[in-house]
């Protein structure tokens, strides 16, 4: 698979303040890669890094085989950005911002149909004071999207866009990705990581704890495996002796069993077998939100 | 050369929409122009070489249209593009440094034009100002005295942080300069110190290399000299201190 970003090393150093501590990583082509992180994790900053926004205290960095700093005029032909805390002129139009960006390359597609895409063409007039919060982050993307880049930087990209619109960025994203272009994204949600993410680097205090697919790293890192069910049945405790399964608890009539593997089918054989058949049996899917706890020690809020 | 033209004509128009800019560098220097102009007799005297008030002051004031560009326009709009994160945006596209100053020239040289015309126009309407002795002089004046405030403009707006800092002091050299640099009373008149002082002021050349041919004189190779000085050492200076964030 073709490396498309090389980071090796990278550390960022504010003040007193180590923002990025020793982060490496690689980015494969045509992929979706996410860095997942608490506010202040350094996500931010790495991929400023990569962009040649932010100078790097140390560490190798190679986006598209270019330097960020010493290449960084080729760099940013070849990229689009979409930047937290950026802005357009207060009176400039949509329509005006999208010609003038994708203007700056050859062969760029047609803004039309990216403002089209994004669902800008009935604000296209109106001046960038006057677009509320999803529909300026909205033209932001399409703006990063406008010199047809070979690689995509999205920095929190949905943040401040309702369920309905993230959804729609979502489905866009994958289409982008499908058309071949590579997308790093910067996310603090666990579900847009989950979902969006081909691969994904977990980040916590200037450090990289861990980089994989979404299901790998839960494969991994949240192994047990929760199957619930409920029924009047007294005595429960010959559960903790069938195979796969490490621990049974009980509130009243609802009865959690943690395991490992193949616990739902052992548990539901068991049942069967001395006659119970609860009508609720089910597996509770560990989801990212666990890895990250299992990970880090904390959740992603606090 | 497409994108610059691009990036000019939004220029342009951004300059059109925001109407307090569009007062501020057209029509202060009209006022100046009425005060002064009801406050002498257009007759010619010694202390405006041997001119009408009103020929002397016309292409004063031109160069205060020209000031008021580089001085508080510029430099307003870089630190609020700085401050809001617009040159952030701009930072991470493909849009060159040149491209963002270049348009910033051309905006400014089509402004100052617009501005100047109207200046001279109304001048000659009111005030019986009478056609430069030179024409083709004086717009020789005009264009480097335009490029050479562009460049102090740049270099402030580079310097400059913010918004604030950028109106505070562009409105103070602005208005020092109008005083001691031969828009307010003429340098003939003044103190010694102020004459000297005034001819630190970049916008003391301005007025003389547009004087001279209106009123006659021959073309001020001295005050170009130090003009072009001035927009070779503020460009430079600009490219090096230029800050994104």
């Amino acid at each position: 698979m073709k490396k498309i970003i090389e980071v090796e090393h990278l550390r960022k150093v504010y003040g007193s303040t180590v923002a990025v501590n020793d982060i490496s990583f690689e980015v494969a082509d045509g992929e979706i890669f996410g860095l997942l992180g608490p506010n202040g994790a350094g996500k931010t900053t790495t991929v400023e890094c990569l962009q040649g926004l932010r100078r790097p205290d140390a560490g190798r960095l190679r986006v598209l085989g270019l330097d960020p700093q010493s290449d960084s005029r080729e760099l940013r032909r070849q990229i689009g950005s979409q930047l937290q805390d950026s802005a357009l002129p207060d009176r400039m139009r949509v329509w005006e911002a999208l010609d003038l960006f994708s203007s700056l390359m050859p062969n760029s597609p047609d803004w039309r149909t990216t403002m089209e895409q994004w669902g800008l063409t009935e604000k296209r007039k109106s001046s960038f004071s006057r677009l509320s919060g999803g529909q300026r982050q909205r033209l932001f993307v399409a703006l990063a999207l406008a010199n047809n880049p070979k690689v995509v930087f999205l920095d929190e990209m949905t943040s401040g866009l309702d369920p309905a619109a993230r959804h729609t960025a979502w489905d866009l994203i994958r289409a982008i990705r499908d058309r071949g272009t590579t997308v790093v994204m910067v996310t603090h949600f666990m579900d847009e990581a989950e979902r969006l993410c081909d691969r994904l680097g977990i980040v916590d205090c200037g450090r990289l704890t861990a980089v994989d697919t979404p299901q790998g790293l839960i494969t991994t890192y949240a192994g047990q495996v929760r199957v619930v069910f409920s029924t009047e049945h007294a005595d429960l405790s010959w559960l903790q002796g069938v195979p796969n399964v490490s621990r049974v608890s009980r509130h009243g009539p609802r009865v959690e069993v943690e395991g490992t593997g193949p616990v739902l089918a052992r548990v539901a054989a068991a049942l069967v077998e001395r006659g119970i058949l609860p009508t609720d049996l089910r597996q509770e899917q560990p989801s990212l939100e666990d890895v990250f706890l299992s990970i880090t020690g904390h959740t992603i809020q606090d | 050369m497409r994108t610059l033209l691009k990036m000019t004509w939004i220029e342009l128009k951004l300059f059109v929409r925001e109407p307090v800019t569009m007062v501020f560098t057209f029509a202060l220097p009209l006022i100046f122009l009425f005060v002064l102009g009801g406050v002498f007799q257009n007759i010619p005297s010694e202390e405006f070489r041997d001119a009408k008030p009103m020929d002397y002051y016309t292409p004063a004031y031109v160069g205060l249209v020209i000031a008021s560009i580089g001085l508080v326009g510029l430099p307003v709009h870089f630190a609020k593009y700085r401050e809001r994160g617009v040159l952030r945006r701009f930072r991470a596209s493909p849009l060159h440094l040149w491209c963002i100053f270049g348009a910033q020239v051309l905006v400014s040289l089509i402004i100052a034009t617009l501005g100047g015309i109207l200046l001279v126009v109304v001048s000659m309407i009111a005030f019986d100002v009478k056609v430069p002795e030179s024409v083709a002089l004086v717009i020789a004046a005009f264009l480097p005295s335009v490029i050479a405030f562009a460049a102090i403009g740049i270099l402030l707006g580079s310097l400059l942080p913010t918004t604030r800092a950028a109106q505070g002091l562009g409105l103070i050299l602005f208005i020092v300069m109008l005083m001691l640099s031969g828009s307010g009373p003429p340098p003939e008149l003044m103190s010694d110190a102020m004459e000297k002082t005034g001819q630190v002021m970049p916008l003391y050349y301005v007025i003389r290399l547009m004087q001279d041919p209106w009123l006659g004189y021959a073309w001020n190779w001295d005050a170009f000299m130090i003009l072009a000085g001035v927009t070779v050492v503020a460009s430079l200076a600009s490219l090096r201190l230029f800050r994104w964030e």
